[in-house]
């Protein structure tokens, strides 16, 4: 066990280098000039090349990147182009939020996704069964910014049920978390949905029938607990995709969240905030995927590690 | 000289009228406002800040030896009482304001002035705005790093300030009002470091009490302000994050006072013809031009006939309905609020036939293939299509390049890269409402070198030789001839066609309806976008 969560957290240092090393890369590669940016409109060349010195972009690459991961293993992410202050006191002032909404957000996928795949499980080639999965399929291709908007066009506008986005207590929370929640359940009521009834099919199904167990009793007791071990690792995946989702969600109900501030680096091109979030998310995503891993094996004693 | 006086006649009738209406009312004093925006507010270091977020709000926490009269482009002492300009025009004398206090208390005196000009210039700040002060003697010096302190500006006494230039500039006086000239503390300063601009300390008519980052600043009175009763508001909750659209909604329902990004493209048109919004509407003029520079360098725009006939091929009236009429199309360079516009030039109108002539005189009768770079966020992009299909019809095949506005300045600043750019989301918005702010990055040989401005690459000798003699006329009786000469400069330069001057545009501040004061101060031409010192609360 020790060695497969040792040989984990290397992959996973691994794949963080990597993807450090292709932000880095990508931006490198745009043509875009920081020290231009900062200098202004009215700065002399010399003014722009000591900016380009101070800030050690007249290095190369190589050694510009290896800076940057040394600075990173100093918990230093660099100051902002446009900001001017440290990446991680912004970063720091907007996790909080970001891991509440994602905490809400995630939870409301899962509740809305198993209720609806138990319930099209149990009344599968219905209609009830096929409306539910086609809810599922828009709900999943749906493009966030069009569902953000209308949620709050209806929900906070013409019903006034909800604040008009902003910062604050749970009334604040809840309608970008149920956007980002309805948006992300369909991934788990398709997932629940098959694999319940895959276990449904199963004999130690009919033997709990059999020897007089209630229809409800079986269902609870037996088939989610077994249904419910492929969405852990699902809730790892998820977490990638639902970042992205985050980013438009964030940016339309106002939620001062990392999702925000990504979205206004990326239109600003301000390169220091790109990478940390970037950087940031990278840690969730493979973090998120390890400890939803372990948990399976908690959770699912047949799973054994050392033959795999 | 006669169009330029009636311009200037119109001008000062306006602010007349203007004057009198705000007379009506009388300012209430009190009241907590709120206004939001979507973008972080960047730095309120009035060395650093430089956008139209930030702008305004540094000049209510920040104060210059010079300002303008509240919703005006007038120049007016603000922390200097008066000055003298010495007769060679090289030698200006302030003498500063007696018992003006910081945010923390401290006699605001000249060695603040003196330390606030060395750091901006300083190359260790990073000041986007150092280059304005080029003109006074010891410039080069603290910008190269070989010394700290400007032997061109001395203090003979706490409360004078003697600045000296190489060359006279009539547009001194205009810089000492940039917020890059603002007075700081020196203590405030050592004491925060790079982070001033989270913790900044001024002499101006607000304080920064509290900012949540990402979510609000909070700004308060300035109870210790010079002037008596200003501002007249009790605080202002700058809220950050807010998409345009809800803020919109939010306004509508009360909840905001002034929406600070205005009002999106996409609802502009709904906006503007509802009846109840209109109220609500202020619509200003803005030092502002959108044009598409031609470069002069690059093949086949190298030729003259081939710009001009690219002048005459585009239909500004119809990229002014893509954009739902927030702009009036032009001809020039200057924008009509800016001394020296001039009202009779015809420029190079719309006539697809004799573009069509001109092209087939340059030899390019069957047209040819070329780029337009332009910024890929709404309208932008939009304008650039309008664009495309305007010169597809004098058979010139335009492709789109649709980037990130850092990629395109970049692409500017490359001399044989970009052959047009729509200027759009990057346009020149004067920093001061002086004409040889839109002359010398934008026109001026200086602006054509890498990295430069100037993405024309347009470098007239003559012209520059004719804008630094405009530029050492000082006297205040020669302002007007000194406009002229300015006016013709640029009419001038447009012979040349480097430019397609599109359109002037205009700006839009929404406010509640229980905001008060002149409308000119929700459409500041130099507190952008919104006067915060002088607007009340009904």
């Amino acid at each position: 066990m020790a060695w497969y969560i040792a040989k984990r957290l290397f992959y996973a240092a691994l794949i963080l280098l990597g993807v450090s090393f292709i932000t880095y890369l990508l931006l490198f590669l745009i043509p875009a000039d920081p020290a231009r940016q900062i200098a202004g409109r009215s700065a002399t060349p010399e003014v722009v090349a000591n900016i380009r010195h101070q800030l050690g972009l007249d290095l190369p690459f190589y050694e510009q990147y290896l800076r940057y991961l040394w600075q990173l293993l100093h918990g230093d992410l660099g100051r902002s182009y446009v900001q001017r202050s440290q990446v991680s006191d912004l970063m720091a002032a907007r996790i909080g939020p970001t891991l509440q909404l994602m905490a809400a957000g995630i939870g409301l996928e899962l509740l809305i996704g198993i209720s609806l795949g138990l319930v099209a499980a149990i009344k599968r080639n219905s209609g009830l069964d096929r409306a539910l999965m086609a809810f599922s399929f828009i709900g999943v291709s749906s493009p966030h910014f069009i569902a953000a908007m209308l949620a709050l066009y209806f929900f906070a506008v013409k019903l006034g049920w909800f604040p008009l986005g902003g910062y604050g207590g749970i009334e604040h929370l809840m309608l970008p978390a149920i956007t980002l929640g309805v948006l992300g359940s369909g991934w788990y009521s398709r997932m629940v949905r098959s694999s319940m009834i895959e276990v449904l099919h199963q004999d130690f199904i009919r033997t709990a029938r059999a020897k007089g167990l209630t229809r409800v009793r079986v269902l609870l007791r037996h088939v989610l607990p077994n249904a419910i071990i492929p969405v852990i690792p699902m809730i790892g995946i998820d977490i990638g995709i639902f970042m992205s989702g985050l980013v438009v969600v964030e940016s339309v109900f106002g939620w001062p969240g990392l999702g925000q501030l990504a979205w206004q680096a990326i239109q600003q091109v301000d390169i220091p905030i790109i990478v940390g979030v970037t950087t940031l998310s990278a840690v969730a995503i493979v973090l998120g995927n390890l400890v939803a891993d372990l948990a399976v094996l908690l959770v699912d004693p047949r799973i054994d590690v050392k033959n795999s | 000289m006669h169009k330029v006086l009636k311009g200037f006649a119109l001008t000062a009738m306006a602010v007349a009228i203007s004057g009198a209406v705000q007379a009506q009312e009388t300012p209430k004093p009190g009241g907590e406002v709120i206004v939001t925006y979507q973008n972080d507010v960047a730095t309120l270091d009035p060395a650093i800040g430089y956008d139209w977020q930030n702008w305004s709000m540094i000049k209510s926490l920040f104060d210059g030896l010079m300002d303008y009269e509240p919703g005006t482009t007038n120049l007016v002492p603000d922390l200097a009482e008066r000055y003298e300009i010495s007769d060679d025009g090289m030698t200006y004398t302030f003498h500063l304001r007696e018992g003006v206090t910081f945010h923390n208390d401290r006699e605001m005196t000249a060695a603040d002035v003196k330390y606030s000009l060395e750091r901006t210039i300083n190359p260790q700040t990073q000041s986007p705005g150092a280059g304005f002060f080029s003109s006074i003697v010891g410039f080069d010096a603290v910008s190269s790093g070989d010394a700290t302190t400007l032997s061109g500006v001395t203090t003979p006494d706490d409360y004078t300030v003697e600045i000296t230039l190489s060359a006279p500039d009539a547009t001194f006086l205009h810089l000492m009002a940039l917020n890059f000239a603002s007075v700081v503390p020196k203590e405030a300063v050592e004491e925060w470091g790079r982070d001033f601009g989270k913790h900044p300390v001024g002499t101006g008519a607000f304080k920064l009490d509290d900012w949540a980052l990402g979510q609000r600043l909070t700004f308060v009175k300035n109870e210790d302000y010079y002037r008596d009763g200003i501002p007249y508001i009790d605080q202002i909750d700058f809220e950050i994050g807010q998409e345009p659209n809800v803020a919109l909604l939010r306004l509508q329902r009360g909840e905001v006072d002034i929406a600070g990004d205005g009002i999106p493209p996409a609802q502009f048109l709904q906006s503007q013809q509802d009846p109840e919004f209109q109220k609500l509407m202020v619509i200003g003029d803005q030092l502002h031009t959108g044009y598409m520079t031609l470069s002069v360098t690059i093949p086949p725009l190298d030729n003259l006939k081939v710009r001009q006939a690219i002048n005459m091929a585009i239909n500004k009236e119809r990229i002014v309905r893509v954009i739902n009429g927030r702009a009036a199309p032009t001809n020039q360079p200057l924008p009509p609020a800016m001394p020296g516009y001039d009202s009779d030039y015809e420029g190079l109108s719309y006539d697809v036939e004799q573009a069509r002539a001109l092209l087939e005189e340059a030899g390019y009768g069957d047209g040819f293939e070329t780029e337009l770079y332009v910024m890929n966020t709404d309208p932008q992009p939009r304008i650039a299509q309008a664009i495309q299909q305007d010169l597809s019809q004098i058979g010139i095949q335009a492709e789109i390049k649709s980037l990130a506005q850092a990629n395109v300045i970049a692409a500017g600043g490359e001399q044989s890269q970009a052959p047009m750019i729509w200027s759009g989301g990057m346009a020149w918005i004067a920093d001061f409402p002086d004409p040889s702010n839109f002359w010398g990055p934008i026109l001026g040989c200086e602006g054509a070198v890498p990295g430069g401005w100037n993405w024309a690459w347009y470098c007239n000798e003559e012209l520059d030789a004719r804008a630094e003699e405009a530029n050492a006329m000082v006297e205040p009786d020669q302002r007007e001839e000194r406009a002229r000469i300015w006016g013709e400069i640029f009419t001038t330069a447009m012979d040349d066609a480097p430019w397609v001057p599109i359109f002037n545009e205009k700006r839009f501040t929404v406010h509640s309806a229980r905001m008060g004061g002149d409308d000119a101060l929700y459409v500041d031409p130099v507190h952008v976008p919104v006067n915060y010192d002088y607007i009340w609360v009904k």
